[in-house]
């Protein structure tokens, strides 16, 4: 019963000494942990390689690779709303709603009032943090938990964007708009020949090398300012390893796009907030706060954090965050309807949890939640290829979601044993 | 032999890095009340919570015997089953129930599957007038006071065919009247034929009330005295509460003590849950530079309470009095105004208060002042490191690396990093909440070490303890709470335990 720690402890002469911490023991726990860290990525890299068997390789066609990127885009964006609220420990309800009544303002804007379209997505913008704050409120200064304040602006934006649009939807909506929720980069730089695999974009393939020279780099600088702080670092050669697998996974996509119709502008965009927001998860202040109130929220306040207005802001992000996908989805069906937006909050919801968000709060990354959207809609994707029933499609993203779940709770469970 | 309801020989429970309890026995004779004597962390609370089930059979050593009969209690259903039902400090009953669902929760009155309400409520009714509450039995719970509630408790217990009741801390939260009645209400079951163990800090509770005493210290058990044959008296259970000598178990320490660093005046506290209970009563205290302060208190006596609300009004409404630092009057409404002040606070409760457990030690270290480590709001993340790396080494943290879990660490290395997260705060007044609770002795003396050094560098000190050893041991100077008001203060030369004991204990009827 009684762990080898307590033996030496109890009698022994007060030397100052006490047992050794719980060692992390060897080989296994290195292993667990990283499988706990990266099984996410594991199992992204098996749903694809299984969808590309089965789909005899139409999964990893350059246009299909281009049409999951545009039509999961707007789940992606909220994903990373969302993994901030539930690492906080909350969760937000309405953003179907908000993606919803936000695409109708848009388009009353652009459509009805003929406001210039950077001037209204300024706006609706904006109105996707008033909405925010507005929840922000209840939930931070007033206490009621977000579940309901949330599942109250479910039916409250829900109802107004009824209101606003009745029955029908308005579009069409300015070429602007429809080029960053559907539209390609130009071939300003024209085609070169990629030997067997035909002509590319010479511009994509050359953002694409920027992106993985930048990404190289920075890793390389932040890995030496860890030795110049005598950290440890992973040996050279699994760094090289992990970096030019990530530069290999880039590139194999930027190249499929670059043959098909160059670069989509979701996809800059999408990689413009998912490094920015990881940024701010992990190095501002900020997002630090959001781990804390959601690790303990006892300690936190403590601590002296202002949960409160944290929570807030984090709120307000999810709004502002809802309207860019509001703006992108109608613009995407080139109509803001009374419709849009249904049940996508389930969706963000479950990005987030499949990519590793803790239910207790605390837990999570943006790139996790990212991945964890990707793999719904892969899944959604190579199903719909393979002539999979949308039922059947629906089947499998509930035992996904309930798998990747029931897989962290079971880390958790045998790391507190392994503890005891 | 005598007829002994319950024996309890050579329990032994250990919870990782602690020896909660060690070879204690327990006998207690039928139809008699008996209490169990002991400071707090003594054992008592763990060993009722052996007898109970709490902890199952197999997760400590030693035997249970229950009218004769060996027990193997798997859960506190199992010892119920048995009649053994125990009566804990914080009140189990459901607030938004009425009397009598609570008195039947988890035993419900039903036929067939549906609740007989004219049972169930005749029934509570029979019961609550058994225990003297004149209460309707459909009133809500949270309709009631502290003293009707823990009526109910007994009548739920008597509900469950009790026949060894055991009460902790049962007056604890009750006035004097609640307290006298509930007391006859025992000796009143006692002649009915119930057996009850009761735990209780008030000892002329105790000697008013038991007719023997078990006396639990540091987990073992010390004596047990019958109070006719042995003639007891406070002063012999104060002895024999406190009567370890003090060994070899604090670092030698000169103080050098300074000017003063912290004030507090006529600080008076009200409890945020009953409306009107004040907590802390016009307590004043002084915290000098270089100076290492003790608070002693028995549980209740409104030392934590004292400490939080003074670290940003974390506790109590209706505060007032005043605060100087460094002889000038500040305001302190919030944590952050704490903090900002160079105030802070360690609590006693490290896991559910102090630390985030799913967070690695460098980032529990930089909670508390992270815009030090951050430009523009974005945190130098090897700056971090680095100072993580530095209190690791300067306070021993024994861990595999600033990037271990804090959740995996021992109780000592846990409340190293509470200490360096608030050192880190460059604060000037540290208040430390049971600093040494739930750690072993060696991890206590590097703790006592630290909060030495800390005293060394200017820093004023105020440790909050329930072990007096300790405080005697540590402090340069020794503050008593009783019922929320400072009843004492002692130089270190003067202290001793009985003396502190004396005035932690004294005037509790008065004052109430």
């Amino acid at each position: 019963m009684s762990s080898s720690t307590s033996s030496t402890a109890a009698g022994a002469a007060p030397t100052g000494q006490e047992p050794p911490p719980p060692r992390e023991p060897g080989r296994s726990s290195w292993l667990s942990f990283n499988v706990r860290q990266s099984g996410i990525y594991v199992a992204f890299a098996l749903i694809v390689v299984l969808f590309a068997f089965l789909t005899k390789g139409a999964l990893l066609q350059p246009q299909n690779i281009s049409n999951i990127i545009v039509q999961n885009s707007y789940i992606l964006i909220l994903a990373i709303g969302m993994i901030l609220i539930i690492i906080a420990g909350h969760i937000d309800l309405s953003v179907g709603s908000v993606v919803a009544v936000t695409g109708a303002i848009a388009a009353v804007l652009m459509v009805n009032y003929g406001v210039p379209w950077p001037l209204a997505l300024v706006i609706t913008l904006i109105a996707g943090g008033l909405i925010g704050a507005w929840q922000g409120f209840w939930i931070a200064y007033y206490g009621i938990p977000a579940f309901i304040v949330t599942l109250a602006g479910m039916l409250l934006f829900r109802a107004l964007t009824l209101t606003v649009l009745g029955n029908q939807g308005i579009g069409p909506f300015p070429d602007a708009v429809r080029t960053l929720s559907n539209g390609f980069t130009d071939g300003y730089l024209g085609n070169i020949g990629l030997g067997p695999l035909g002509g590319a974009d010479l511009f994509s393939l050359l953002l694409g090398l920027v992106a993985v020279a930048g990404m190289a780099a920075s890793q390389w600088r932040s890995r030496k300012a860890r030795q110049g702080y005598r950290q440890s670092v992973d040996p050279l050669p699994i760094f090289l390893l992990r970096i030019a697998a990530a530069a290999a996974v880039i590139l194999a996509v930027v190249v499929q796009l670059a043959r098909f119709k160059n670069l989509p502008w979701v996809l800059i965009l999408l990689a413009v907030l998912v490094l920015g927001y990881s940024l701010l998860t992990s190095r501002a202040v900020f997002g630090r706060r959001i781990y804390a109130i959601g690790g303990n929220l006892q300690a936190a306040l403590l601590s002296g954090i202002k949960v409160k207005s944290v929570v807030f802001w984090i709120f307000v992000n999810m709004g502002v965050l809802s309207a860019l996908a509001g703006i992108i989805f109608a613009g995407r069906l080139n109509q803001a309807g009374p419709t849009a937006g249904n049940s996508f909050e389930l969706d963000a919801i479950a990005a987030a949890f499949i990519g590793g968000a803790a239910v207790q709060g605390g837990v999570g990354k943006v790139v996790g939640a990212v991945t964890g959207g990707l793999i719904m809609g892969v899944i959604n994707n190579g199903m719909s290829l393979v002539g999979a029933p949308s039922e059947r499609v629906m089947l499998v993203k509930g035992a996904v979601l309930l798998a990747a779940v029931a897989f962290d709770v079971w880390t958790k469970r045998r790391a507190a044993a392994a503890t005891r | 032999m005598t007829d002994d309801i319950l024996r309890m020989r050579g329990i032994t429970k250990t919870f990782p890095g602690v020896k909660a309890l060690q070879d204690v026995n327990l006998s207690v004779r039928r139809g008699e009340i008996h209490a169990i004597c002991g400071e707090n962390g003594a054992g008592k609370s763990t060993l009722m919570k052996v007898l109970s089930g709490v902890y199952p059979h197999g997760s400590y050593e030693g035997e249970i015997f229950f009218e004769g009969d060996p027990c193997r209690f798997a859960d506190i259903r199992d010892s119920e089953h048995r009649g053994i039902v125990i009566i804990h400090q914080e009140l189990a009953l459901c607030p938004q129930l009425s009397i009598a669902e609570n008195i039947f929760l988890g035993n419900e009155q039903a036929t067939r599957g549906l609740i007989d309400w004219n049972r169930t409520n005749h029934e509570a009714g029979e019961l609550l007038s058994r225990v003297g509450l004149r209460e309707n039995p459909v009133s809500l719970i949270s309709d009631i006071g502290v003293g009707k509630q823990q009526l109910v408790e007994i009548a739920k217990a008597l509900s469950k065919r009790v026949r060894l009741l055991i009460l902790d801390e049962p007056t604890a939260a009750l006035n004097d009247e609640d307290s006298a009645h509930l007391l006859d209400l025992l000796r009143g079951l006692r002649d009915e034929g119930i057996t009850s163990v009761i735990i209780s800090h008030k000892l002329n509770e105790v000697i008013d009330i038991a007719d023997s005493i078990t006396i639990l210290r540091d987990g073992r058990t010390i004596e047990r005295l019958d109070m006719v044959t042995d003639q007891v008296t406070e002063g012999r259970i104060i002895s024999g509460m406190v009567g370890r000598a003090l060994e070899n178990r604090f670092p030698p320490h000169e103080p050098n003590i300074g000017e003063e660093a912290l004030r507090i005046e006529d600080w008076t506290v009200h409890s945020p849950a009953q409306r009107g209970r004040v907590v802390v009563s016009n307590a004043s205290l002084t915290l000098r530079k270089g100076e290492i302060v003790g608070l002693a208190g028995l549980m209740g006596a409104g030392r934590t309470e004292l400490a939080m609300s003074v670290f940003g009004r974390t506790y109590g409404t209706d505060i007032s009095g005043r605060i100087y630092k460094d002889g000038r009057q500040i305001e302190i409404r919030t944590v952050q105004d704490a903090i900002r002040h160079g105030i802070a606070y360690a609590t006693e409760d490290r896991k559910r208060y102090g630390l985030n457990l799913i967070e690695d030690i460098k980032r529990n270290i930089s909670a508390a002042a992270l815009p030090k480590l951050a430009r523009r709001g974005w945190v130098n993340d090897n700056e971090e490191h680095k100072v993580a790396e530095g209190f690791r080494e300067s306070m021993n943290i024994k861990a595999p690396s600033v990037l271990s879990v804090t959740g995996k660490l021992s109780g000592g290395n846990q409340q190293k990093v509470v200490l360096s997260k608030w050192i880190f705060t460059d604060a000037d007044v540290l208040i430390l909440d049971e600093p040494t609770r739930g750690i072993d002795v060696g991890a206590k003396y590097e703790i006592y070490s630290i909060i030495n050094r800390l005293a060394d560098d200017g820093k004023a000190i105020l440790v909050i303890s329930s072990e007096l050893p300790e405080l005697l041991g540590l402090c340069d100077r020794i503050y008593a709470l009783s019922a929320g008001r400072i009843t004492g203060e002692v130089p270190r030369e003067e202290a001793t335990q009985e003396g502190l004991m004396q005035y932690m204990t004294k005037g509790q009827d008065e004052i109430r």
